[in-house]
């Protein structure tokens, strides 16, 4: 079939502001994204700057925007993108500054990884002795906890599609953040405690606005948000619930528990009592909304049969279902 | 009547929004779809509760399921979010073994789920059920001229593992909602973006920045307001637009209306019978220039 692929291309370094280019080629039906950006480097422009080496979704090179979709060009069809979008454009990924055309400096996303530090912390006086003849073995279970996020291959498709990264560049991004989970529930790293400690702060795991992206984008299915969400539940375990995400999510539940519903009413109260004063801050907004018919009263009543909720929510055992 | 629902509210529509259920009761009044609230139901747990206690969210969403089940109904929700925790909650209970496992929890709340409740959205009703040309043969007042910005919202498309109903890059069901209506769609790449709710207590800034983004691309695109099926990208979009318009320094002041308030205008019901007087930003010029049209 003979399409058509366009192709946003830029050369800061000579100062050109980025701009696109049609190219129509021959493919065959079943035309990889990546091998139609080949063909258009080999036959049609030799300049054409991409970056890719396996075309197997192994290595995680030839990450890029595809019609908007950040995401593995040797994983893409042509075809089913011309059937989605009907139209098929490629641009560099988001949130990196580009070298040229669909090469972009990976800086950015390294410096974040390498914050994490990756790699696994043995306790003081346990680290094994050089050269290692042995390896450290662990549970099945514990290897299971950690698939999702081990099976991560760096290609930044979830860091270029991440809706807080494009307003915020302090947030570490759903890749590290999803690294940094990986050796959290590493049973053989000794800083478990000190990890969660350091990324419950700006940028942490509290930065994240769960919008999914991250999940939808990436190729191979490491769900980054979900381990976001791992190590918040890890945090608030592990005793860290000084922070607002974390007190947002006890006030929730115990609304919830109290009245069956989440009033929206009471939240910013519950939220703010250790400082009343503050509680001036959203009194403006507050009067307005009261105008306008939208400010729940902060009291009540509950659901009909709202001690079934309260029996869900108090069970005893939860999580151990399967022994019942 | 021929469209028969058990009707989940959600909180946001009983609490900060009572015009998205005073709207959909209207909407539904016109097009013939009864709606038997689910008087019982509880919090969906908006995925929050979810972050601490799964298993909780997940019980919470069986019993919810199962009072759709046993009025023998499939359940109709107007919240995005809403809709994303309980297709996810509906995915994961089709499992017989997670069914088991979740229903000896709530065995003395509330009884059993057996799986045969599908959550669907207003905006799928109407797409799915109800149907482009029977919605358009209901319009009585076209919105002629109208540009509206479609806001999806994440949970009603991500993750499309759960969803399955609209493609997560290029939903269509919004659009053809607005055209059926005579009005016109505005593409912007917001339409499928976050609004920032679940971070404005933690990095209002943050949220801020993604609502007034969103808000000022479809402006420049030419949207005359925008449409959401989620109350709380309402919350955002609309209520702290003031905030929005501060963080970007520009005024903004593009109406956001609920789903089933703009399909209530096309259908001629009056707009206080819509709740569009307790819209933030208002919304009386929008009135004004469909009045003319």
């Amino acid at each position: 079939m003979r399409i058509e692929i366009e192709i946003e291309r830029s050369c800061p370094e000579e100062g050109k502001a980025p701009y696109r280019e049609r190219f129509r080629v021959e493919v065959p039906r079943h035309v990889t994204v990546l091998d139609t950006i080949i063909k258009v480097k080999n036959e049609l422009d030799g300049s054409l700057t991409f970056r890719r080496s396996c075309r197997s979704a192994i290595c995680g090179s030839c990450a890029m925007r595809i019609n908007g979709r950040s995401g593995l060009a040797c994983d893409t069809l042509v075809e089913s993108e011309l059937h989605r979008f009907g139209r098929l454009l490629v641009q560099p990924m988001a949130h990196m500054p580009v070298v040229r055309d669909l090469a972009v400096d990976m800086g950015p996303f390294w410096d974040r990884v390498r914050a994490v530090q990756p790699w696994v912390s043995r306790p003081a006086g346990e680290e094994p002795e050089w050269p290692v003849e042995r390896e450290t073995l662990m549970d099945q279970d514990a290897v299971e906890e950690m698939d999702d996020t081990s099976r991560c291959i760096m290609c930044m498709a979830c860091f270029s599609a991440c809706e807080v990264s494009e307003v915020d560049d302090r947030f570490l991004g759903p890749a590290a953040l999803a690294k940094a989970y990986r050796f959290v529930a590493d049973p053989r790293d000794a800083e478990h405690g000190e990890r969660l400690k350091v990324l419950n702060g700006t940028g942490g795991y509290w930065d994240c606005t769960r919008c999914n992206q991250c999940v939808e984008a990436c190729p191979k299915d490491v769900k980054p948000m979900e381990a976001i969400v791992d190590l918040r539940r890890e945090a608030i375990g592990s005793g860290l619930t000084d922070t607002i995400g974390s007190r947002h999510i006890t006030e929730f539940l115990k609304i919830v528990r109290r009245e069956g519903r989440l009033n929206e009413g009471r939240m910013p109260i519950n939220m703010k009592k250790a400082n009343p004063a503050s509680l001036l801050g959203v009194a403006p907004l507050a009067l307005r909304m009261l105008r306008r018919g939208k400010l729940p009263f902060p009291v009540h009543a509950p659901i009909p049969r709202v001690r079934e909720v309260r029996r869900i929510i108090d069970r005893k055992g939860k999580g151990d279902e399967e022994a019942s | 009547m021929k469209y028969r629902y058990a009707y989940y509210t959600g909180c946001a529509a009983k609490g900060v929004c009572p015009e998205l259920d005073q709207s959909t009761r209207a909407v539904a009044k016109a097009l013939e779809i009864e709606l038997i609230e689910l008087t019982a139901s509880s919090c969906c747990g908006a995925g929050v509760i979810g972050e601490l206690e799964p298993d909780t969210q997940l019980a919470m969403n069986a019993r919810n399921l199962a009072l759709a089940e046993h009025l023998g109904l499939d359940m109709m929700t107007i919240c995005g979010t809403c809709q994303g925790v309980l297709s996810r909650a509906h995915k994961e209970l089709a499992s017989p073994d997670t069914r088991n496992r979740v229903n000896a929890a709530i065995a003395d709340a509330g009884g059993v789920y057996n799986g045969n409740a599908a959550p669907k959205h207003l905006l799928w009703v109407l797409i799915k059920d109800i149907g482009v040309t029977r919605l358009e043969q209901k319009v009585v007042r076209p919105l002629t001229g109208l540009k509206v910005g479609p806001f999806y919202g994440c949970y009603i498309l991500r993750p499309s593992e759960y969803l399955s109903f609209d493609d997560p890059y290029n939903p269509k069901s919004l659009e053809q909602v607005i055209r059926a209506l005579g009005a016109e769609p505005v593409d912007y790449s917001g339409r499928t973006k976050c609004c920032g709710f679940p971070i404005v207590l933690e990095q209002e800034a943050n949220a801020m920045r993604m609502v007034g983004t969103n808000l000022i691309e479809a402006q420049d695109k030419g949207a005359d307001c925008l449409v959401t099926p989620c109350p709380l990208c309402h919350m955002n979009l609309d209520i702290y637009q003031e905030r929005a318009e501060a963080e970007m320094k520009r005024p903004i002041g593009l109406p956001i209306l609920h789903l089933p308030q703009l399909v209530g205008l096309a259908l001629g019901l009056a707009p206080t019978d819509l709740g569009l007087q307790r819209n933030m930003v208002d919304t009386g010029g929008l009135l004004a220039d469909l009045a003319r049209a």
